[in-house]
């Protein structure tokens, strides 16, 4: 009887986290679809202007969307390859002394609020890149996608190197018995035999990119711009979200739901993400 | 079978071995001679496999291994501090208890001791491939299936491509280490047949768990108890008239 009853407990934890999920698609496809009652889809997704708080607004996403995709981009670029390495020297390189040191400080990096990130992209940063690239704006795409990728380093070191980690010592062993160097065996057979992890690792990466809010919305401007130049300042669907929602749209007009909108723009973008990450790892997962 | 004139291959002088403060080979003093087979005999525990693996210091993968004495591989000391490791290993190659496939293809798995050695030409790969497949005696099963994945092979086959992935980097000495404990006895049979064949060409050690294996294979055995080698011999003087009364124990079966 008590079982039954803590089993029933468990199981309705286990549907309020479906609950929760199911309800926000619904909020925010409800609220979606009273924004397309006004503006066509057509418009939204192909138009190259986002003024939707002028007086004659304009409601085209790609601005957003690509300010977002070139954030995210150079925050890939810079976390991918380093979080690999660092993937990589953890798991088959580092001695246990400095692995203990070193991981969890690697962790601390996500564990910095993303304001401060914000903050250290704006006035710490963007200042000493100006010096190199003279005709930086104070507010950019590069700066803030820079930091961006340090902050996500965490999440894609620490799922590749548990993934590496699981490769079995004997796959290890029977590279080294063939008079592999530490070299070749971590790149030719760990990584390949923990591709499946390593992928699934760059894929949370790269959502928790297009995601982030705070460091865009404070260092990158608040312009919706159509353009792939990182040195001009732009704005991402997260951080309009983030702008409107703060100012003092009134309720239930066509200003407020482009906040849904771009919500469900931003959800269908992770989503798909996900799903391409799942359908990677069910197709190369590794037997060992 | 015991040929006493052929040359000695690998020697080890005094050689003992710690995990930590734990004792784990005691004054192994073995002189293993080129194109026989040495077969090392022992209870779980006694220390053949960890002196297996001081043969091409596989045992530096564990930390805090030290490693007193010698071992000398055509007269030379592996335990030099001027040793390279990575080419020692390709002399001495290894054979796993498990079989141990790259999770690749059949080619790749291969080819990697190939791309190792330096060698990129594709030709050359693809040629000396199909040789070592030949070699370890499983080319007609997987000659129309070389870019299937290794791991769908069964664990016989598997263990000769293990096999054919060492012959490859064309090694002088190979190790194996309980090759067949995870075989059934067809597979086995075709594991030992290989031998016979390999051992022409190489010098080969294994450790093994079966005496029927060892006595059925070995030209040499060495029985291990406890860390210390207590016995060496001809395999036949071995199973039929051991010296040491704990040796007669373990072959009649009576312990181990």
């Amino acid at each position: 009887m008590k079982e039954r009853g803590i089993e029933f407990i468990l199981l309705l934890s286990a549907l309020s986290s479906i609950f929760i999920t199911l309800s926000i698609v619904f909020i925010l496809l409800y609220e979606a679809l009273g924004f397309f009652k006004d503006v066509s889809i057509l418009e939204f997704l192909t138009g190259k202007q986002w003024t939707p708080l002028f007086a004659q607004p304009k409601f085209g996403i790609l601005p957003l969307v690509a300010g977002t995709l070139l954030v995210t981009g150079i925050a890939v670029a810079v976390a991918l390859p380093i979080g690999l390495i660092v993937a990589i020297y953890l798991s088959e390189y580092a001695p246990f002394r400095i692995k203990e040191v070193a991981k969890p400080i690697l962790e601390l990096l996500a564990a910095v609020p993303t304001v401060v990130y914000g903050y250290f992209a704006l006035l710490f940063l963007t200042p000493i890149l100006q010096k190199f690239i003279p005709n930086l704006s104070g507010f950019n795409a590069l700066s803030p996608g820079i930091i961006m990728g340090l902050m996500i380093i965490p999440y894609v070191s620490s799922v590749s190197e548990d993934s590496m980690k699981a490769v079995p010592m004997h796959i290890r062993e029977g590279s080294y018995a063939m008079g592999a160097t530490k070299f070749q065996t971590a790149f030719k057979v760990i990584i390949p035999s923990a591709f499946s992890g390593i992928a699934a690792a760059f894929i949370i990466g790269i959502s928790r990119a297009i995601g982030e809010t705070m460091v865009v919305a404070i260092a990158a401007g608040m312009m919706p711009n159509l353009t792939l130049n990182p040195l001009e300042p732009i704005q991402t669907l997260t951080a309009y979200i983030v702008g409107v929602s703060l100012g003092d749209v009134p309720h239930g007009t066509v200003e407020y739901k482009t906040i849904f909108a771009a919500g469900i723009t931003l959800f269908f973008m992770t989503l798909s993400l996900n799903i391409l990450g799942f359908w990677f790892r069910r197709k190369i997962r590794e037997v060992y | 079978m015991a040929e006493m004139n052929s040359s000695v291959k690998i020697e080890t002088r005094n050689l003992h071995l710690y995990y930590s403060s734990f004792h784990a080979l005691k004054d192994i003093n073995i002189a293993m001679k080129d194109r026989q087979i040495t077969a090392l005999i022992g209870p779980s525990g006694c220390g053949k496999s960890t002196f297996l693996r001081t043969l091409n210091r596989m045992n530096e993968l564990i930390p805090n291994t030290r490693t007193e004495g010698r071992v000398m591989l055509d007269g030379e000391d592996i335990y030099q501090p001027t040793t390279d490791v990575v080419s020692l290993r390709k002399r001495v190659g290894m054979v796993f208890q498990r079989p141990n496939p790259f999770p690749k293809s059949i080619f790749e798995n291969v080819a990697f001791g190939l791309r190792v050695l330096g060698i990129f030409s594709k030709r050359e790969i693809e040629e000396k491939v199909e040789q070592s497949l030949k070699d370890a005696a499983i080319w007609p099963e997987v000659s129309d299936r070389l870019h299937r994945n290794a791991l769908s092979l069964t664990l016989g086959q598997q263990q000769r491509l293990c096999i054919a992935r060492v012959l490859a980097v064309e090694p002088e000495v190979v190790l194996m280490d309980e090759p067949c404990s995870a075989l059934d006895p067809i597979a086995t049979l075709k594991i030992e047949e290989l031998m016979q064949e390999l051992k022409k060409n190489y010098a080969i050690v294994i450790v093994t768990h079966n005496m029927q294996q060892a006595a059925r294979t070995s030209d040499w055995t060495g029985f291990f108890l406890l860390g210390e080698m207590l016995e060496y011999a001809p395999t036949r003087d071995i199973f039929t008239r051991p010296k040491d009364k704990r040796t007669e124990n373990y072959v009649t079966g009576r312990y181990g």
